[in-house]
């Protein structure tokens, strides 16, 4: 293991991090909340100082970093980045306890959303800010920030990619990562900005636009309000709608739209399931709670924001659909489930690598029937290797370990009231794995996390750090194998 | 740049290797998956898994707009197809590798022309001549020769009792003030240095002499490095570069043994080459056969067989049998690096060499302003650079000395070439429009003549 390198790297984001901090501070002047603005900054400090201090110490003797370094690196980041992350929460006195500090800081940086924030309305605007800055900052990856950014790009900064952004398939667009990375940040920030400029003309305030921006960007779901996007107009609840629908889309497919290729765009089948789910659940949905809202404009943009913010793992709410029927919140959790597209800010389990399992359980289930037939699986048009395929089964087989395992930990917990305590539970779990944020029973969009114990907030803050980077980086740098020179 | 690769196998991960370094965007297209995800992993490059000539392929790649198109597969009739297809559809320039013997001159020139190749590269070929050169001036671990052939660059390890243990250059020039030379480069252990007249030698550096051709000779007499000229090879191996390397030497009238195991190939050998070369069927490996050619009495001996572990043992074997020089093919980076630590000086592999070429080739193209590149080669295990300069008129630091000029710390202009006149050049020289200039440059990429200015 290359020691050196790895922890040069995470240095090097910590930098990076001390300067994003800065631009919450600016927020936190203007609006004259100079002692948030001066937690924000001793943390930039604090970050730089740490960040300098381990590019300093560990000067790598060489700069090989194989696929190991590469997702032990991604884990180690990003958890330094969240222990870092909290301190603004606890030094200002906002979110006094740590834990708690660091359970809305992995919450924003994995783009989950869930917060056991009881009051939203009474924070400051400068660490609102910083709490929906971090999604944003998540969403695209920290690291693929720092390859953007860096300057330098080495020819193995692919493994760096590889494990952190999502999805079964990880190619480039460009021959050479860092490209690739500018890339991504570009299109990421330039629908970003036109998010702004939209919420902005339905006459939402800057501060608040930025906030719902970045919370929809990053498919995080982070809010300035209790009651969610609920009391806004009809309006600016469409435009989140719609944008959180583009943030699940593959970032790939809009480089394609950027060469021109919009054939190539359209004959994307990821794109068509990822579209025909949303639309089929919507309409489930639609019928199922007509009568509670009892006009059509309505139940369709109500069920539709849900599904859209559902599926790409956002987490804003228009209604407390805690309260809806069993179908509908059964739908719910299976889109939960699902997720957004590979390459993608959203989070969950990916259409494409259901995609994947389905068919290739398909052509086993042939292979049953006539022994002899020989099949491969296809994915927009091509043959996948066997590695991919097995990788997306073991992917399938660890979620759902990690589901169970985490599922029954929570168990545990007593804070739930125990008529609700496995509804609530099994969502919680379901929510913090795929990054979505509210669930259902105790934990419903219009509530908090909060009745946890601190065991379980640090259990969850893994888990939604597993999520985000799709477990095995975090899993890998947890198993002594990987540290053990044998 | 835009540069697409086919074929990635040992040749062409060299050329992807060298060209990435040279950050230009490369795609790598070859036909096996394992490969193509090997390169995936290694380079910083966008991989394609199909047919290089598939036309499907090569427009899913976009070659229509790649400036270089590279076919190295170890087809050559593939090769040329796919330079065919990506010419047709709008590649700028193309390079194919051919190689069979059986191409000759005539042949190859036709299909040059008529698929409107931009080059033919053969690993072999430019290997079997890079050896040539050593052998002609054996005390040289390598000798690369500049256009005009009147410069030469020499690679020269100073052995044990070297005479030039311990002195200066400043020293060394006063002593030999008679000749015109210029020590360019010297490797000590992993680092490489372009000296100051201060620098002290020692023993075990390997230095990198620029010399006019004709007095290089004479320099290594009088440094007490030379050894005496070549007159009989073993070469082990009949591969390729056996051949074209066997050749080459009976026309200049050195007697040649070859070695081969399979006695099917030792017939084709002796039916392609002509009869003055001993084609032998025996075990290269077996130290009795050696002998019993006489390996005590033989001026040089060439290892080339394909597997290279076997090449640097019997090298090894050689060696302790006081062979005068030794060559050896070695591919792999981490084996030669060792072999050499072991003090094996002289090692070949037709894949950097050929990387090289690409690679000098790619920069050309990149380069319009002031000069043109002319020759490109790596020297010290590719630490520095040896660039050739052709002076164009619009080039702004004509007719200044040299010593006025503002140069970057490592760089060195190593030789000039007006005419016919190789000049070694001092601090008053100056460069003028139609010269061709030496550069050596060390942990810079020198792009153009313009680039060596600090600014």
């Amino acid at each position: 293991m290359n020691y050196r390198m790895v922890f040069n790297t995470i240095g090097k984001v910590l930098r990076i991090e001390s300067i994003l901090l800065l631009l919450p501070t600016v927020v936190a002047m203007i609006y004259t909340e100079w002692w948030q603005a001066f937690a924000l900054f001793i943390t930039a400090c604090i970050a730089f100082v740490l960040g300098m201090g381990m590019v300093f110490l560990c000067k790598p003797k060489n700069r090989f970093v194989y696929a190991k370094e590469g997702l032990v690196t991604v884990a180690l980041a990003w958890l330094a980045v969240s222990l870092v992350g909290a301190l603004p929460f606890v030094i200002s006195g906002e979110i006094p306890n740590y834990i708690d500090a660091l359970f809305e800081t992995v919450s924003g940086f994995t783009t989950t959303g869930a917060s056991i924030l009881t009051d939203v309305e009474s924070m400051s605007k400068g660490m609102l800010f910083w709490r929906s800055f971090t999604h944003w900052i998540g969403g695209m990856g920290v690291l693929v920030f720092f390859l953007a950014f860096s300057g330098k790009s080495d020819d193995r900064s692919i493994h760096i990619l590889r494990a952190e952004m999502p999805g079964p398939i990880v190619d480039k667009v460009t021959p050479k990562a860092r490209d690739t990375a500018i890339i991504l940040y570009v299109i990421y920030m330039a629908l970003t900005l036109v998010l702004l400029i939209m919420l902005l003309f339905g006459g939402m305030d800057l501060f608040e636009s930025a906030i719902h921006a970045f919370g929809t960007a990053g498919t995080g779901g982070f809010g300035v309000k209790a009651d969610g996007i609920a009391s806004y107009s009809p309006y600016i609840q469409w435009v989140i709608a719609v944008f959180m629908m583009l943030f699940g889309v593959n970032f790939n497919l809009y480089y394609l739209l950027i060469l021109g290729k919009i054939g190539s765009f359209f004959k994307s089948r990821e794109l068509w399931v990822y579209l025909g789910i949303i639309f089929t659940a919507t309409v489930a949905i639609g019928f199922n709670v007509f009568a509670l809202y009892g006009n059509i404009a309505d139940t369709v943009r109500i069920s539709f924001f849900q599904v859209s913010s559902l599926m790409t793992s956002t987490g804003f709410a228009t209604a407390d659909f805690a309260q809806w029927s069993a179908m509908a919140r059964t739908v719910l959790l299976m889109l939960m489930f699902v997720g957004a597209c590979a390459g993608s800010t959203g989070g969950g389990f990916k259409v494409s690598r259901l995609m994947i399992l389905i068919k290739k359980t398909v052509n086993d289930l042939k292979k049953v029937l006539h022994p002899r037939t020989s099949t491969v699986v296809k994915m927009e048009g091509k043959r996948l290797d066997e590695e991919t395929l097995n990788g997306a089964s073991s992917y399938l087989t660890v979620y759902v370990i990690i589901f169970l395992v985490v599922f029954l930990l929570l168990s545990l917990d007593t804070g739930v009231a125990s008529d609700l305590a496995v509804e609530t539970n099994l969502s919680a779990t379901l929510a913090c794995l795929n990054n979505i944020g509210p669930g259902l029973g105790a934990i419903g969009p219009m509530s908090s996390y909060a009745a946890y114990s601190p065991l379980s907030k640090i259990l969850l803050s893994i888990t939604m750090l597993l999520g985000r980077l799709e477990i095995y980086p975090l899993l890998l740098t947890l198993t002594p194998m990987t540290w053990l020179k044998k | 740049m835009k540069i697409i690769v086919v074929g990635c196998g040992k040749i062409g991960k060299t050329i992807i290797e060298s060209l990435v370094k040279e950050r230009h965007e490369v795609f790598a297209v070859d036909s096996n998956p394992d490969v193509v995800e090997e390169i995936r992993n290694l380079y910083d490059v966008i991989c394609l898994c199909g047919n290089g000539t598939e036309y499907e392929n090569l427009k899913s790649l976009g070659v229509d707009k790649a400036e270089l198109f590279i076919a190295v597969t170890p087809s050559d009739e593939l090769n040329m197809l796919a330079c065919f297809a990506a010419k047709r559809m709008g590649a700028h320039y193309t390079v194919a590798r051919i190689r069979n013997l059986e191409n000759n001159d005539a042949s190859l020139d036709f299909f040059k022309e008529q698929l409107e190749l931009s080059m033919a590269i053969n690993p072999e070929r430019l290997a079997a001549e890079a050896i040539y050169q050593i052998l002609k001036l054996p005390s040289a671990t390598k000798v690369e020769t500049f256009a005009g052939k009147e410069i030469a660059i020499i690679e020269v390890l100073l052995s044990e009792s070297s005479a030039l243990d311990g002195i200066s250059l400043m020293e060394l020039k006063k002593r030999h003030h008679k000749e015109n030379f210029l020590i360019a480069t010297v490797q000590r252990g992993e680092e490489v240095f372009i000296p100051k007249g201060n620098f002290q030698l020692k023993t075990g550096d390997k230095i990198g002499i620029v010399i006019s051709k004709r007095e290089a000779q004479r320099l290594l007499n009088a440094f007490g490095e030379a050894q005496k000229s070549v007159k009989d090879v073993i070469i082990v191996g009949a591969g390729t570069t056996s051949t074209y390397l066997a050749k080459m030497l009976t026309s200049s009238r050195q007697a040649v043994r070859l070695i081969e195991c399979d006695q099917k190939r030792c017939e084709e050998v002796c039916e392609l080459l002509p009869d003055n070369i001993t084609v032998i069927h025996g075990d290269g490996m077996s130290q009795e056969l050696l002998m019993e050619e006489g390996i005590l009495n033989t001026d040089a001996f060439v290892a080339l067989t394909d597997r290279e572990e076997d090449n640097i043992l019997i090298s090894f074997y050689a060696m302790s049998q006081e062979v005068p020089k030794v060559i050896c093919r070695a591919e792999r980076d981490e084996i030669s690096s060792i072999a050499e630590k072991l003090g094996l000086a002289c090692m070949i592999s037709p894949r950097k060499i050929a990387a090289d070429v690409i690679v000098k080739y790619a920069r050309a193209l990149e380069n319009s302003l002031g000069s043109q590149i002319e020759t490109l080669y790596s020297l010290m295990n590719g630490m520095a650079e040896a660039l050739e300069f052709k002076v164009l008129s619009d080039f702004e630091y004509t007719n200044i000395p040299l010593k006025q000029m503002k140069l970057h710390e490592n760089v060195l202009v190593a030789g000039i070439t007006r005419g016919r006149k190789a000049i070694i050049p001092t601090g008053d020289d100056v460069i003028l429009p139609g010269d061709d200039v030496v550069i050596v440059a060390e942990g810079k990429r020198i792009l153009s003549l313009s680039d060596i200015i600090a600014r």
